[in-house]
C-alpha cells in the first residue's frame, strides 16, 4: 500500500503542483491519477520514487517512509515506466530489460534469462532480444519499457502515461495485455493518464485531480461515472458517462431465448431460412448472421465468408449491460447474441429486455441500492 | 613539378637520412610523438572536464571561454611562450622549445574535445536520463553507463578534429628549431627547394589521413551499434520477417 499523507509540492518558482494530497493506493490494485494537463499528476507520481522531493507531507510504502532509503536503493524496488519509454539507445533490448538486475549485481546470464522471459510475457518474440531500441516501433518500445520495469520483480510500479504516445489500436492492445499481466502479477500500481477512458478501463480506483494539485474525487470507476462529486469532475468525466457506466453494471442474468442456427461451411437448406439466421462453427461459437430471402442467400448456396454478416458484437452472460446493449444495437437481426464464458452460444436477447434490465437497475439505484 | 616531388619522395636518402640530414622516418617519428602527446594530454584534460560539466550542468561558461582560445594566433602564442619559457633552460636541451610547442598544441586540441564531450552529454535524451535515475542508478552510474556511451559519437568527432588540427599544426615545431615533418617545409622554403617543401606538406596530409582512419576504426568498435544505426544483417533480415509475422498477430 502506498500512502500519501498531506503531501504538498511547491516548486522554487512558486507553482503549487500538488496541494495537500492524501490518499491510499491499495496493495495489488491499480490506482489511476487522472486530470487535465498541469494538474500535478506527474509530480505526484514522481514523489513516490523521489525523483521529486515533496515540500511537505510524507509518502509511505507499506508503512515505510520513502525517505528511509537512499533514493537509488528505493528506486530499484519500484518499477518505473514513462511516456516515451526512455530506453537506453546504446543497449540491446535484452540488456535494457536487465538494467535493474545488473544494478543489483545479479549474475549476467541469469539476469538475461529472466529478461528473455519477461519479453515474452509482454508479447515480444524472442528474436527482438538482440535488437536495439532504434529498431523497434513505438508500441514495441513501450512493451520493452514495461518489461524493464518488471525485471527485478518490484512490488510497486509507477507508470506515467505509458500508452499515450502510440496509436489507438496499439494502445488498446497494450492496455488489454497490461490488465492481463496485472491479473497474474498483482502489483501495486500507480498509473497516470490524462485520458478518462483509459482511467476507467484500467483503474480499480481513480483519483481525479484538478488544476492546482487538488484531489477532486477518489472513487471506483463505476462510482465516478454514476456520482461525480462536483461540476468539474462531471465535466471531466464526460458526456456519455451514462452509457459508459453501463460498462460496470452487471444486471440480473440476461433473459435469453434459444436461437435457431446453421453451421458455417454447410449450405442453405432447400426450404430456405428466416430472414436472419445465426451461423455457428463446429464448437457452437457464433460466427455471424446469414441473410435469406429475395435479397439474401438463396437455398442451396454455400454458407461461407462471403455470405456472412460479421458486424454484430457478442455479449457474455454475466458480463456488463453495456456489452449486452451493444450486442443488440449492432446485430442486423436486432437480436443480441449472448455467449457463455467459453464463447459458446447461449441464445439471443432482445433490446427491450436489456433496456428493462437497465431501467430496473436505475430504479434500484435511485432508491438507494449501490452496485459493485 | 609533380615529377620532382615524386622523385624527392622516392629517394631512399630522404627517407633514411644521411650524415648531414635527418630522414623522413625520423622526422615522422618526432612529429607523431609531439602529436600523440598533445592529443593524449588534451584528452586527459578535456574528457573528464566535459563529462563533469555536462553531467552537473555547472560551470558551462567555461566551454565558451575555452572556445575563445581557438581564435588565438598559434605562431604568436608559440613565440611568446618560447620567450617566456626558454630562458629557464640552460645547456644542451631543447626543453625550452618542446614545452611551448606542446602547450600550443594542447591549447588547440582541448576545445574541440571539451566542447564535443559536453555537447554529447547534454544531448542525451532527457527521457533516457530520467529513466536511468528512475531505475535506481546513482549519479556516477548514470554518467558511466548512460551518458558516456551515448556521447561517444560526438566525443570521437571532437577527438578526430583535434587530431587533424594537431598533426597539421605540429609543423610549427620546426619554426622553433625542433624536428618533425615541418622541418621539410621550413627548410624547403628557406633553400627554395620546392619539391622538398611540397613533399613535407604531402607527408603531413598523409599522416593526418592515416591517423583519422585509425581513429575511425577505433570508433567503429567502441560506439554501440544502437547509436550508429549500423545494425547487423542478422537482426535486420530477421526483423522484416518478424515484423510481418508480428503485424499479423497484433492486428487480429
Ligand atoms: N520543475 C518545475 N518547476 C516549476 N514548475 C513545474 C516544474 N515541473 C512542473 N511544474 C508545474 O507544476 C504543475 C504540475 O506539473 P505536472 O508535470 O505534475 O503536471 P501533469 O498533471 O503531469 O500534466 P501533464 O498531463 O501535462 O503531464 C504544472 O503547472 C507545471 O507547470
Ligand atoms: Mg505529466
Amino acid at each position: 500500500m502506498i500512502r500519501f499523507d498531506h503531501v504538498t509540492k511547491r516548486y522554487p518558482d512558486g507553482t503549487v503542483a500538488v496541494d495537500g494530497l492524501t490518499l491510499e493506493a491499495p496493495t495489488g490494485r491499480i490506482t489511476v491519477f487522472v486530470g487535465p494537463s498541469g494538474c500535478g499528476k506527474t509530480t505526484s507520481l514522481r514523489m513516490v520514487n523521489r525523483m521529486i522531493e515533496p515540500t511537505s507531507g510524507t509518502i509511505t510504502i507499506d508503512d515505510r517512509d520513502v525517505t528511509s532509503l537512499p533514493p537509488h536503493e528505493l528506486r530499484r524496488t519500484i518499477g518505473y515506466v514513462i511516456q516515451h519509454a526512455g530506453l537506453f539507445p546504446h543497449r540491446t533490448v535484452i540488456d535494457n530489460v536487465a538494467t535493474v538486475p545488473f544494478l543489483l549485481g545479479t549474475d549476467k546470464k541469469q539476469a538475461r534469462a529472466r529478461a528473455a522471459e519477461l519479453l515474452e510475457r509482454v508479447g515480444l518474440p524472442a528474436h527482438f532480444a538482440r535488437r536495439y531500441p532504434a529498431q523497434l516501433s513505438g508500441g514495441q518500445q513501450q512493451r520493452v519499457g514495461v518489461a524493464r520495469a518488471l525485471a527485478a520483480d518490484p512490488p510497486v510500479m509507477l507508470m506515467d502515461e505509458p500508452f499515450s504516445a502510440v496509436d489507438p489500436v496499439v494502445r488498446e492492445q497494450l492496455q488489454d495485455q497490461f490488465l492481463q499481466l496485472q491479473e497474474e502479477l498483482g502489483k501495486t500500481i500507480v498509473f497516470v493518464t490524462h485520458d478518462i477512458d483509459e482511467a476507467i478501463k484500467l483503474g480499480d480506483q481513480i483519483a481525479v485531480m484538478a488544476v492546482g494539485g487538488h484531489l477532486a474525487q477518489l472513487s471506483s470507476p463505476a462510482d465516478l461515472l454514476a456520482r461525480p462529486i462536483d461540476a468539474f469532475v462531471a465535466g471531466f468525466v464526460g458526456r456519455d458517462r451514462g452509457y459508459r457506466a453501463l460498462g460496470f453494471a452487471r444486471g440480473a442474468a440476461l433473459p435469453t431465448t434459444p436461437e435457431p442456427t446453421v453451421r458455417f461451411g454447410e449450405r442453405v437448406p432447400p426450404g430456405g431460412l428466416e430472414e436472419w439466421t445465426l451461423v455457428v462453427d463446429d464448437t457452437d461459437q457464433p460466427q455471424g448472421w446469414l441473410r435469406s430471402g429475395p435479397s439474401g442467400s438463396p437455398p442451396g448456396s454455400p454458407i461461407d465468408d462471403a455470405a456472412l454478416f460479421r458486424g454484430g458484437t457478442l455479449a457474455t452472460q454475466g458480463g456488463s449491460l453495456r456489452a449486452a446493449l451493444d450486442a443488440c444495437l449492432s446485430s442486423p437481426s436486432g437480436r443480441g447474441v449472448v455467449v457463455d464464458g467459453d464463447g459458446r452460444l447461449e441464445g439471443t436477447v432482445h433490446l427491450d429486455a436489456v433496456t428493462d434490465l437497465i431501467a430496473s437497475r436505475e430504479r434500484a439505484e435511485v432508491t438507494g441500492g449501490a452496485d459493485g | 613539378m609533380i615529377g620532382n616531388v615524386l622523385r624527392w619522395l622516392n629517394d631512399p636518402d630522404n627517407w633514411n637520412g644521411t650524415q648531414f640530414t635527418t630522414g623522413i622516418w625520423a622526422q615522422l617519428q618526432t612529429h607523431l610523438l609531439y602529436s600523440v602527446i598533445a592529443v593524449l594530454a588534451a584528452l586527459v584534460i578535456g574528457l573528464p572536464l566535459g563529462l563533469a560539466i555536462g553531467h552537473t550542468g555547472r560551470a558551462t561558461s567555461l566551454i565558451s571561454g575555452l572556445n575563445a582560445v581557438r581564435a588565438l594566433p598559434t605562431v604568436g602564442v608559440l613565440v611568446l611562450l618560447v620567450v617566456i619559457i626558454a630562458p629557464h633552460f640552460h645547456g644542451r636541451t631543447s626543453k625550452g622549445y618542446i614545452i611551448p610547442t606542446l602547450i600550443v598544441l594542447i591549447l588547440l586540441a582541448v576545445p574541440p574535445i571539451l566542447s564535443n564531450t559536453y555537447a554529447g552529454v547534454q544531448n542525451v535524451d532527457p527521457a533516457v536520463r530520467d529513466a536511468a535515475y528512475g531505475m535506481g542508478m546513482t549519479g556516477p552510474q548514470v554518467l558511466w553507463r548512460v551518458e558516456l556511451p551515448n556521447s561517444l559519437p560526438l566525443i570521437f568527432s571532437g577527438l578526430r578534429s583535434a587530431t587533424l588540427q594537431v598533426i597539421a599544426t605540429a609543423t610549427i615545431a620546426a619554426y622553433v628549431t625542433l624536428g618533425g615533418l615541418g622541418r621539410f617545409i621550413y627548410d624547403g622554403l628557406a633553400q627554395q627547394d620546392y619539391p622538398q617543401m611540397i613533399s613535407g606538406g604531402v607527408l603531413v596530409a598523409a599522416l593526418a589521413l592515416i591517423a583519422d582512419l585509425v581513429l575511425a576504426l577505433v570508433q567503429r568498435y567502441t560506439v554501440s551499434r544502437g547509436l550508429t544505426k549500423r545494425f547487423s544483417k542478422s537482426t535486420v533480415g530477421g526483423a522484416v520477417a518478424a515484423d510481418l509475422e508480428e503485424a499479423g498477430v497484433e492486428h487480429t
